[in-house]
Order: structure tokens, then C-alpha cells, then sequence
């Protein structure tokens, strides 16, 4: 079967600074052209300047090559940055490539925004009208659409309003229901699901999937990891213009979780941390965090087990180590705690001046996000090397009740299961 | 990432929940496009341009509309406009420029001017800025850039239309009478579209690599109104020395009297339209030659 989209070594540069691209403003244009009539007639030779590899070349893309067959749902992910946005925009032909090709097959529409040509001062019907017919409907298909538009955005009272009089929810709610009602072959859409309260955006994630099973070809780019491993199930993974991976979403999203977590670096050295309380004893030696699934990650999926591991030293022998661990939220407020005095290790360790503790926490109940560690580190009695803030654990989001949903942020750093029974009266 | 068995199949699930139809998918018969660095002015674009041809309307008529919003008069601006510059020309030039016993009353004889002059430099200048107006649109979402100087230039035409009414009522309050001359109006349109899209081409694809334009471009719309006597001056024959130099590179020159004679049913003066039609010919193959070659670069460099 032909590919309904086929991307080959695909390249796209851009020229940093400012001033239209080559550096040339107005100005220098006409002195140059004029200069050069000047050398014509003295013959004074011009140095050409060095085209291939000028210092202010930026490559968004960089051999980018994949192919996505007819009805595959692909999810695109990677950093800010990493050129998800530019392969959208060469893909809907907004800007032209550097280099190599790509073949679309079939109807192409592109969602980069939602509200594109969305005008202010128009009602929200004609901007229904205007903005299906940028997104490329035909005015009949949005005559017939009209009605599924309008029930969908939830803004029968206000039709004949002006947009700029609409609440910024009714706004994007409109702009949405438009483009969810495209119904090209391949749809592009770049982080559209963002928008709204959390209903429409349930709403949102709905059609979007229902777009999928209708055997349509859909591009995703999202930062929202659940929504992307819940909608798609291949990922293509873009880090500096070129594709890192390409795979089953599952793999290709923990790579990338993994290659996120790594810039913090979660091994904290604490011999001269700051968070060190004055009267501290500086036993406690260096702290590091992982995913205890594998011992490398240093970030932790939700609901799964952080480890938690300090090297100490003593000057003498201590029988009884004692750790606690307090889980702080983004404001400092404490979540939880634990240490060995509460919760015993199996074996306690025979007197020793230097060793390591490790601290493993299943089913990190927690939302994703970072969450600052305070360590106070002792002796059954006496808590002598206090450390606040002593690293930071980070949390990735992960779709862990299989609907591609997690709860609002809002509802608090805590994510809890719970199982339901609904009764009819 | 446990959860890999839980994921849904969407790609390869069956029938499907949406209220509309699957689309049919028949890979033969999928219009594909190829996406490289260099394209061409292929037979291609023009057709594209024709399945675009709803959203030009659209364009335009989303200009007419936010044009008149909120305004108290709304499209009877368009009447008001060229109206009251004909009142101020023929009371300010009325008795220099007038030539009393001339059949046609000056005040007549500046609003034939103005009419096409109106429409000329309207969409001259909408199509100038029509680009970097629709920055975010360019930015955003693919179609045929050339609709963007295209749509401003149909904004102008409806303001033509209403003007060209204003007129149709005013000549034969006038007492001038219906004849053969006003076949030749088409004629003369056609010359006054392509001199001003060509230049709107030109200009609107200048604008977005140098903003310069947008400076220059009020600037130069001044000028030719008084580089182009025929809006306001009977000119008959030569103007003599430097006028003639200047006129011969104005295309609106010859057009704008060819209107007036075409809707009045002066004489013609063949020669000045024809200048104008082949200035007019050359600024469109030009504009449309050089916006097509900067247009793929426009969301890059805007």
C-alpha cells in the first residue's frame, strides 16, 4: 500500500538574527546591486562569501526520513525546540523545505492553532464560515456541518454575536468545534488539545480518536504524554532536527521521559549543600534519586517505586542509622515522610562509619511534577545532619488508569486511584 | 509505560463512532503532493488556484463585512467616499481646470476620474499591505498566497461597483446620454484589473521582505495621483515635454481617460490605452513572477 505520508531526508534551515534571511535589508540590497555595477566597470574582482556552513545557520530539521501509512495515528514528541513545530508546518506546505522531500497523499489538512482567521469583530457564525473555509471546507460542507459545529461548541445563544464579546472559553471552544469538523484524508495537529476546561478537553480527546477509528491518517504533537501514548500507537521522537526514535508509543515515550529527566541530573552532592541546617554534622555524603524499575532513570513514572539512596560517613561507628525522608510539594508544604525508625529496615546494619542507605517508595502516589526532599539523617535518637531541600524528586506523567486522562492539577499533587459504583435511584 | 496491552487499536479498529461517513479511502485516486525546496509556475498552480476559488470569496467578503461594521452608514461609505472628493475637486479646480460650454459638467467629468482612480489606488495599496496583514494566516495555514492581493483587490472592486452605480445615476441626471462608448467599459476594466494587481503582486511581495514598502507605499499612492492628470485635467493630445516622458511609464494615465471615455462617451484616446495595457500586462507578468518566486519563503522571513 502507498504511504500516505512519505518524509525523506527532509532538512529545513533557518538563518539566526535578525533582517530578512541572507542579512539583507532594503538598503544593502541597493547598495550592493549598485556597488556592483560600480565593479562591473572596474573590474575589481568580489570575493564570494562562504555559502555552505555560515556560523548563523540553525538546522530546525536535519534528515528527517519516516513514512506513515494511510489510517496510522503518529504521535510526534520531543522538547521545545527539537523542530516538531517546523516538520508540521513543511508538512502543510506553510513553509518550504531546505532540503529532500515529502509526499503527501490524499486531502491534507493542518491544524497549527486553533482560531486560525478567527476574526474579532465578525459573529461566531460567519467566523464559522471564514475559518472552515481557511481550514479548507467547502462552503457547502460547512453548510452542512453548521448545526454538529455549533452544538459542539456549545453557543447556540451567542451566534450573532461578535467573537470579541465571547469569554475566552467560548472563544477556543468555537475555534475547536470548526477544526474538529475537518474531515480531510490527513490531519495535522499541533498541541490543540490544550485548550479549554477539562469537559471540552475530554470532548476534545473524543473526537479526536473518533477521527482515528475513521480511518483517517492524524499527526499529533503533544506534550501531553498520556494523551499521546492513549491516542496513538507509534511515536516519532524529534531531538535537535532529527528523529531519535521512531516506534511503538510505549517505548518511544519512556525513552524520551528518560532523556527529559536526565538534564536535571538527579545525583545531588551534599557535602556543601546549601540546605544544610547550621548545626548540622555534614554525614550525609551525596543523595541520588532513580526510577527504581531500572536504577538508571533518575526520574519516576507515577505509581511507580522511587529509590531513594545517601551515601554517609561518620567519625565513629553509629549501630543504629536512622533516615526520614520528607516529600515536599512545589511550595514547600510537606506531602508525606517516612524513615527506618516508623518502617524498620528487615537487617539493621552493624556499626559502621561509612555506608549507603537505600529508600524505596512503591506506588509514588503522586501527579507529575517535582517535588523537593528534606534527608534528616541520625541515630535512633538524635537527628544530627538535617538537610532541606536536599534534591528533588521528579514525577512523569504516565497513563495510569488506561483512559489517556489524568486528574486536573488543580485537584492537588496527590493522584490517588479509587473504583466506583454508580447506582440508579 | 506498563500498560502497552491496554493501549487502544484505533488504527486498525473497524466501523467507526463518528456521525459522518469514513471517508473513502481509494489510494489511486488521492491527488498527491510533492513538498520540495524549489517549485515552479506550473500549470499546476493555476489549478490549484481555481480549487481555491471559495476562499477568495471568503476573503473578500470578510473584508466587505469588517469594513462596515459598526459603522452607522455602513456600504453607503462607498458612495460618500468619491462622492465627496468630487466635491472638494470641483470646487477647488472647478474654474481653473473647468472649460465652461463643455458639454460634460466638470463636476461629472472629475467623478468618471475618480471612480477608476479610486479603485486603482484602493486596491493597489490594499494589496501592498494584504500580506503582512495576514501575518498570522500566512504563518498558520496553506493556500495559494496570491489570494491575499488578490482578496484586497476584490475589496476595491466592490467599492468600483458602487462607484461605477453612483455614476450610472449621476451621467444621465447630467443629461448624458446611453451609447455605443459604454461597450468598451469591460475593455477598459479588464486593463484597469491588470494594472492593479500586477502592481499588488508586485508591491504586496516587496512589503513582506522590506518593510520599507510600507512607508514608501502611501507615499508613491500620492504622487501618481498628481503624476495622473486625466483624473482631474482634460487632456487631449500631448502634454508637452517632461508630462509626456512621465506619462508614457504611467499606466494609469491612459486607462483612467479611457474610462471616462467609455462611460461618458468622450473621445478615446487609443494610443494612451494601449500604453497603459501593455504597462499594465508587463507589471502583472511581473508581479505574478516575482511573488510566486518569494511566496514559499513568505512564512519565514514575514
Amino acid at each position: 500500500m502507498n504511504p500516505a505520508i512519505r518524509v525523506e531526508n527532509l532538512s529545513k534551515r533557518y538563518t539566526l538574527g535578525s533582517g530578512p534571511p541572507g542579512g539583507r535589508t532594503l538598503a544593502e540590497t541597493l547598495s550592493n546591486t549598485v556597488g556592483g555595477i560600480g565593479r562591473a566597470f572596474t573590474r575589481k574582482r568580489v570575493e564570494p562569501l562562504p555559502r555552505t556552513k555560515r556560523p548563523t545557520d540553525f538546522w530546525a530539521l536535519q534528515d528527517v526520513s519516516f513514512e506513515v501509512h494511510p489510517g496510522e495515528m503518529v504521535g510526534i514528541i520531543g522538547r521545545n525546540g527539537a523542530g516538531k513545530s517546523t516538520l508540521l508546518k513543511v508538512l502543510s506546505r506553510i513553509v518550504a523545505p531546505t532540503d529532500g522531500r515529502a509526499t503527501v497523499r490524499g486531502r491534507m489538512g493542518s491544524l497549527l492553532e486553533v482560531g486560525t482567521g478567527f476574526h474579532p469583530e465578525l459573529s461566531g457564525r460567519e467566523n464559522v464560515y471564514l475559518n472552515g473555509s481557511i481550514l479548507g471546507m467547502t462552503r457547502r460542507e460547512i453548510a452542512r456541518k453548521f448545526d454538529e459545529i455549533v452544538a459542539f461548541a456549545g453557543i447556540e445563544q451567542f451566534l450573532d454575536t461578535p467573537v470579541k464579546r465571547y469569554s475566552s472559553g467560548m472563544y477556543v471552544r468555537l475555534a475547536f468545534a470548526v477544526a474538529a469538523h475537518l474531515e480531510p484524508e490527513i490531519l495535522i495537529v499541533d498541541e490543540v488539545l490544550a485548550v479549554g476546561d477539562q469537559a471540552f478537553q475530554q470532548k476534545c480527546t473524543q473526537q479526536m480518536r473518533s477521527v482515528g477509528r475513521g480511518g483517517r491518517t492524524v499527526l499529533f504533537v503533544s506534550h501531553n504524554m498520556p494523551a499521546v501514548q492513549n491516542l496513538c500507537r507509534r511515536c516519532i521522537w524529534l531531538k535537535g532536527g532529527r528523529v531519535m526514535a521512531d516506534g511503538p508509543a510505549a517505548q518511544v515515550i519512556e525513552a524520551y521521559n528518560r532523556d527529559v529527566a536526565d538534564v536535571g541530573g538527579a545525583e545531588v552532592d551534599l557535602l556543601e549543600h546549601r540546605g544544610r541546617t547550621p548545626d548540622s554534622v555534614s554525614a550525609l555524603q551525596r543523595v541520588r534519586i532513580s526510577d527504581d524499575a531500572d536504577g538508571r532513570s533518575p526520574a519516576v513514572p507515577m505509581q511507580g517505586t522511587a529509590r531513594i539512596e545517601v551515601d554517609f560517613r561518620l567519625d565513629a561507628p553509629l549501630p543504629d542509622v536512622t533516615l526520614g525522608v520528607v516529600v515536599k510539594d512545589a511550595y514547600h508544604a510537606p506531602l508525606f515522610g517516612i524513615n527506618n525508625k516508623v518502617s524498620p529496615a528487615p537487617v539493621q546494619l552493624a556499626p559502621a562509619t561509612a555506608g549507603k542507605v537505600v529508600c524505596r517508595i512503591p506506588n509514588l502516589p503522586l501527579m507529575p511534577g517535582t517535588y523537593p526532599l528534606d534527608l534528616y539523617f541520625g541515630s535512633r535518637t538524635e537527628d544530627f545532619d538535617v538537610v532541606y531541600n536536599a534534591a528533588e524528586l521528579t514525577v512523569l506523567a504516565a497513563d495510569v488508569f488506561g483512559t489517556g486522562k489524568l486528574p486536573p492539577a488543580s485537584a492537588g499533587p496527590i493522584c490517588w486511584p479509587a473504583t466506583w459504583e454508580i447506582h440508579s435511584a | 509505560m506498563t500498560e502497552a496491552e491496554s493501549l487502544p487499536t484505533n488504527a486498525t479498529s473497524g466501523p467507526s463512532e463518528t456521525d459522518g461517513p469514513p471517508s473513502e479511502v481509494h489510494a489511486d485516486t488521492l491527488p498527491v503532493t510533492v513538498i520540495a525546496p524549489d517549485s515552479g509556475l506550473g500549470l499546476g498552480t493555476f489549478a490549484e488556484l481555481w480549487r481555491f476559488r471559495e476562499l477568495l470569496l471568503f476573503l473578500v467578503w470578510r473584508d466587505v463585512k469588517i469594513r462596515y461594521k459598526q459603522t452607522v452608514v455602513g456600504l453607503f461609505w462607498a458612495v460618500l467616499q468619491p462622492v465627496t472628493v468630487m466635491a472638494v475637486m470641483a470646487f477647488a479646480l472647478g474654474r481653473v481646470a473647468g472649460q465652461p460650454g463643455a458639454a460634460i459638467p466638470y463636476w461629472l467629468f472629475v467623478l468618471a476620474g475618480l471612480v477608476p482612480w479610486t479603485f486603482l489606488s484602493a486596491a493597489v495599496s490594499g494589496a501592498g499591505m494584504s500580506v503582512v496583514a495576514n501575518q498570522q494566516l500566512v504563518t498558520k495555514v496553506y493556500f495559494p498566497r496570491v489570494l491575499l492581493p488578490l482578496s484586497a483587490a476584490g475589496l476595491a472592486a466592490v467599492d468600483f461597483l458602487v462607484g461605477c452605480l453612483v455614476l450610472a445615476i449621476a451621467a444621465p441626471l447630467a443629461g448624458v446620454p446611453l451609447g455605443w462608448h459604454l461597450l468598451a467599459i469591460p475593455l477598459v476594466v479588464g486593463v484597469l484589473v491588470l494594472v492593479a494587481s500586477g502592481l499588488g503582486l508586485l508591491l504586496g511581495a516587496l512589503t513582506v521582505k522590506y518593510r520599507d514598502f510600507r512607508v514608501v507605499l502611501p507615499l508613491l499612492m500620492q504622487l501618481w495621483l498628481f503624476l495622473t492628470p486625466a483624473i482631474y485635467l482634460q487632456v487631449s493630445g500631448t502634454l508637452g515635454g517632461m508630462g509626456d516622458i512621465i506619462q508614457l511609464f504611467n499606466p494609469a494615465q491612459g486607462v483612467i481617460a479611457a474610462f471616462r471615455a467609455a462611460a461618458l462617451g468622450t473621445p478615446f484616446d487609443w494610443p494612451a490605452l494601449a500604453i497603459s495595457a501593455a504597462l499594465g500586462l508587463i507589471l502583472f507578468a511581473l508581479g505574478l513572477w516575482y511573488f510566486h518566486k518569494i511566496e514559499r519563503s513568505f512564512a519565514d522571513v514575514i
